[in-house]
């Protein structure tokens, strides 16, 4: 289904909604694409007759929502309490610099994509990250580093093939 | 109800705010994000006051006044509240207020000098954002927001564009256009009363002084200026003197002072205007064509009717605004007849809108690639000029302005003020209809302040319904209107700004109402004053047509002093 149909498809379910139903809508949006768009974006402000600049507003407001696609490789690193006792700001500071974007960004090349949460439930593994639904318990800055090495070599090879 | 402010006794009504009864009482007390006439957003806690019983400091625009409430506005705990607030600010603010253009109107630097705050408390704490210099009117320097809201509130609430708001959140927010696009690919249209109600040096005009200084040095250019009707009942608060002082003879005086090579009066312009678009008018009442006609002169609803009314561009009458009819007029037939290349003249215009920045940059607003109007001034900019040149309108005598742009109809002038276009251009329709004149050329339901004034008068045999709107809010509520199926009325007047352009983007910063009220009173005593009070009297325009455009509507005119639109593409509008 292309961009613009999921997009209808969602304002379908909201045919008579107002302005309040707009934080849901979004939650549903993104829930399709995984991100809002800019079209999305214009598509919603459009339905619920509110400025676009008051649906970005709203969205930047808020974590949960992602302005670009997630690259294929998305890495949530946990900064809840634990995980920043056990040194997740280094983690969350070597993921930035190994891969040269900041939090809620995808790299270029669409490989890589971070995003920080307040806590994934997993203290007891803290510092804990997940890639892809798979966690990876007590994480130093080297062994993401590692990870992310070992993920861009399999890519590669991927690639070549 | 009584209440007892600072140990006297002052009355209030039931639903009043403590800032406004404070007000009324003429008791100071600070604001920064309140905005007059329209509901408090409690956003800056300068306005805070102690109320007897209440634990915490009260926040006076915000909460209601009751029976017997005991109110310090001065006592030390206020005091030091309220320089705290203004340390915070300053706390994700810059240090350059010497380098800053609003310093000497800036209300944070005001605040600060006025509560004793002589030193840096707070490191500032703030992340670099760029500025933003797309737009041809407006330039925003984010480092220096406070995040009021003033200017979003405007924005939406008044303008109802929406083209800012605040993005992201806590320590992390700011305001900005939807996505993060610069202001130049958003739905801004250029109106400027974003940069009236900032508190600091966040929001300004895109300042033209240099090219403008720049070309009166350059001996192959030949600088002429135009001023707007407006410009010389508003000027006068820039030097102290009272809201609604005409200065229009020293003002000439005062540019031909500068160097420039001629002084032409826009208003001139306006009557030209009238003739065309009264002219328009009548056309479309007698062939049948689209009504209601909407005016033409405010770029700033023309660029909002492009992004947001496509379908209603065939409303808009095709007459170019005063500043680029006589743009045209001044590098054609100005020119022909002083025997100057067009490519030499620099045409500059003195306007109290920062929206003609961006209409000059139109290219259907010239031809063969030289733009009619080289360069645009707002009042504020002018009055800067003046003080760069060291010239003081007090000692100066009035002159008159130069032939053949100089005469003007107090008509024209009245282009100033929300519904002096419809009256002007009544009062000129209303000739050419039945060939007698408007009774006592007066239209008492469109003058004044209301943001909506509607009429229906006899023009002959005729009924015509007509409406003077101003704010693009109650513009964009006429527009639905009429979308919908409302007929009755032939002909709208618009203009961007709340009560005109005496409360245009590029107006000197007005205290408060009171002065844009002063303004508008000051045109409408030009009209009452003076002799020469409708268009088509107006001899220099007919001697204009007589010379050279022949008649309205004709085939010159059709060329130079008409235009069309076209539907315009916003990053931010689907």
């Amino acid at each position: 289904m292309s961009a613009q149909s999921r997009v209808e498809k969602v304002l379908e379910k909201y045919s008579f909604a107002t302005r309040d139903k707009l934080i849901p809508i979004l939650q549903d949006v993104q829930g399709e694409d995984g991100y809002i768009s800019k079209h999305a974006a214009l598509k919603v402000a459009k339905h619920l007759n509110i400025p676009a600049s008051k649906v970005y507003g709203v969205a930047t407001f808020y974590n949960q929502f992602r302005f670009k696609p997630v690259g294929r490789n998305h890495i949530l690193v946990c900064r809840g309490t634990a995980c920043h006792v056990k040194g997740s700001a280094a983690v969350l500071k070597m993921a930035e610099e190994v891969l040269g974007i900041k939090a809620g960004d995808t790299t270029r090349d669409g490989l890589f994509s971070i995003e920080v949460v307040a806590c994934i439930g997993a203290c007891g593994l803290a510092p804990v990250i997940s890639i892809n639904g798979e966690f990876h318990a007590k994480i130093t800055p080297d062994k993401l580093r590692k990870l992310v090495d070992d993920i861009r070599k399999t890519e590669k090879s991927n690639g070549a093939k | 109800m009584k209440l007892i402010v600072n140990g006297q006794t002052v009355e209030a009504q039931a639903g009043e705010t403590l800032l406004t009864v404070l007000k009324r009482e003429g008791i100071n007390v600070p604001t920064l994000c309140h905005m007059e006439g329209m509901l408090p957003s409690g956003a800056c806690r300068i306005c805070v006051v102690e109320v007897e019983g209440q634990n915490n400091l009260i926040p006076s625009c915000s909460f209601p006044a009751a029976e017997g409430m005991k109110i310090q506005t001065n006592s030390p705990r206020v005091i030091n509240a309220r320089k705290t607030v203004v340390e915070l600010l300053l706390g994700s603010h810059p240090d350059d207020c010497l380098y800053c253009a609003k310093q000497p109107t800036c209300d944070l630097n005001r605040l600060s000098r006025d509560y004793g705050v002589t030193s840096r408390r707070f490191p500032v704490a703030k992340k670099k954002k760029p500025l933003d210099i797309s737009s041809p009117s407006i330039s925003r320097d984010p480092d220096k927001c406070i995040l009021c809201g003033k200017c979003v509130r405007v924005c939406e609430e008044v303008q109802s564009v929406a083209c800012i708001d605040f993005v992201k959140r806590g320590s992390d927010s700011f305001i900005g256009c939807a996505f993060d696009s610069s202001l130049n690919v958003s739905s801004c249209v250029n109106c400027g009363q974003c940069i009236n109600v900032c508190p600091t040096g966040a929001l300004m005009e895109k300042s033209d002084i240099q090219t403008v200084t720049e070309a009166m040095a350059d001996k192959n250019k030949y600088v002429v200026v135009q001023h707007a009707p407006s410009i010389s009942v508003s000027l006068a608060e820039e030097f102290g003197l009272a809201a609604g002082t005409d200065v229009n003879g020293v003002m000439t005086a005062a540019f031909r002072k500068m160097g420039f090579k001629a002084v032409f009066d826009t208003s001139f312009a306006a009557d030209l205007t009238i003739m065309e678009e009264a002219s328009e008018l009548a056309h479309r009442i007698k062939t049948g064509g689209v009504l209601p006609m909407m005016t033409s002169c405010s770029p700033g609803w023309i660029k909002f009717v492009e992004t947001f009314y496509p379908e209603l561009l065939p409303n808009l009458s095709t007459c170019k605004s005063p500043q680029q009819m006589l743009g045209a007029m001044i590098k054609t037939y100005y020119a022909k007849n002083q025997g100057l290349n067009p490519g030499k003249l620099f045409s500059v215009s003195v306007m109290p809108c920062t929206a003609k920045k961006f209409e000059v940059t139109r290219p259907e607003m010239g031809r063969e690639g030289n733009p009619d109007i080289d360069a645009v001034l707002t009042t504020r900019e002018l009055a800067q000029m003046l003080r760069i040149h060291g010239i003081d309108l007090k000692t100066l005598s009035p002159e008159e302005p130069d032939m053949p742009f100089g005469d003007r109809s107090t008509a024209g002038k009245l282009f100033g003020a929300s519904g002096g276009v419809m009256e002007a251009a009544l009062r000129t329709a209303h000739f050419l209809l039945t060939g007698k004149e408007l009774g006592a050329l007066k239209v008492e339901a469109v003058r004044g302040q209301a943001g909506i004034k509607e009429a229906r008068l006899k023009i002959g045999a005729l009924e015509v319904g007509v409406a003077a709107v101003s704010g693009l809010g109650n513009a964009r509520k006429l527009a639905e209107e009429i979308k919908n199926g409302r007929k009755d009325l032939h002909f709208i007047e618009v203009m961007t700004c709340p009560g005109g352009c005496i409360n245009g983007g590029g107006q000197p910063f007005a205290r408060n109402k009171a002065a844009i009220v002063e303004r508008m009173r000051a045109l409408y005593t030009i009209d009452a004053t003076e002799k020469l009070r409708t268009s088509h009297g107006n001899k220099a325009v007919q001697s204009l047509y007589k010379d050279f455009l022949g008649k309205p509507l004709g085939e010159k005119s059709h060329h130079l002093l008409h235009t069309k639109y076209t539907k315009r593409k916003a990053s931010d509008v689907a």
